[in-house]
């Protein structure tokens, strides 16, 4: 389990969540793949955390998770609003700059 | 407690794999956003295993309380609220534009893998090996002394930041837009 596996690991994790971003049209799986991105650096700040043996990166972790806590939490509010507006979650129909 | 060489290998490859698989077929590629939701709760225990071989405690314990509880609860009750299962792949947009995106991801992981493995591991080292952070009283011990001594600032601006989405939330589902 050395540091570069799991880097590489993180790595592929992280582009398996912009993989998601960009081609999904939900706007739920979207933020849960905006999720997954997170996930896949808090992954990569313990393991620098281990390489240097030190706990700052596990810090940077917390703060990271309650950031994400906060931004779900405003983000499925908007949803919310959204679906009130438009009756639909999906991003094609988030035009109104357009109209 | 460290686990011996193989063991902990054998396990990290169990984890890694399962949850690379749940992100791509489960996530990205679930026909309808509960089993999505679900799929993500699977990858969030996955990495908190992986955060346990790492030595990480803690972090592990509050990725499974925070993200797999705490947040998926929100996600999966909002999917309810809105009666959004929409029972289809809802990717859009043409075959163009998921063939460029997904040779964007794989070219720039290409780039990203070669680049790890040709770089050198950084060498700097602090000294809190996991010895030494059990002999200081453990894994939540020494982080809570320095969450609390030399992280004390971050932590109170965190405090706010709950706060303002707290209200930020509540604001916006509150609030009834007109349109046209």
């Amino acid at each position: 389990m050395s540091t570069t596996n799991v880097i590489i690991f993180s790595t592929t994790l992280f582009f398996i969540g912009l993989f998601g971003v960009i081609v999904r049209r939900n706007i739920l799986v979207i933020m849960m793949c905006v999720e997954l991105m997170l996930n896949a650096t808090n992954l990569a700040f313990v393991t620098f955390a281990r390489q240097m043996s030190d706990t700052a990166g596990q810090m940077a972790v917390f703060f990271i998770i309650t950031v994400a806590a906060a931004e779900a939490a405003v983000g499925l509010g908007l949803v919310i609003a959204l679906f009130r507006n438009l009756k639909s979650v999906s991003t094609e129909d988030i035009q109104l700059l357009k109209e | 407690m460290e686990l011996t060489f193989g063991a902990t290998d054998i396990f990290f490859y169990v984890f890694s794999g399962l949850a690379l698989l749940f992100a791509l077929f489960g996530v990205v590629l679930g026909k309808n956003p509960i089993s999505c939701a679900f799929s993500l709760v699977l990858v969030f225990f996955c990495v908190a295993g992986d955060y346990a071989l790492l030595q990480a405690h803690f972090v592990a314990a509050i990725q499974i309380l925070v993200y797999a509880g705490a947040i998926m609860v929100l996600f999966v009750f909002v999917i309810m609220l809105l009666n959004a299962d929409t029972k289809s792949l809802d990717i859009g947009r043409g075959k163009v534009s998921q063939v460029g995106a997904g040779i964007l991801c794989l070219a720039l992981l290409a780039m990203f893998v070669w680049s790890i493995q040709h770089g050198t591991v950084a060498t700097k080292d602090v000294g809190l090996t996991p010895e030494k952070i059990e002999s200081l009283g453990g894994n939540l011990m020494v982080l809570s002394t320095q969450m609390f001594s030399d992280y004390i600032l971050p932590f109170e601006l965190t405090s706010l930041l709950l706060l303002v989405g707290i209200v930020g939330s509540v604001a916006l589902a509150k609030r009834r837009v007109e349109t046209k």
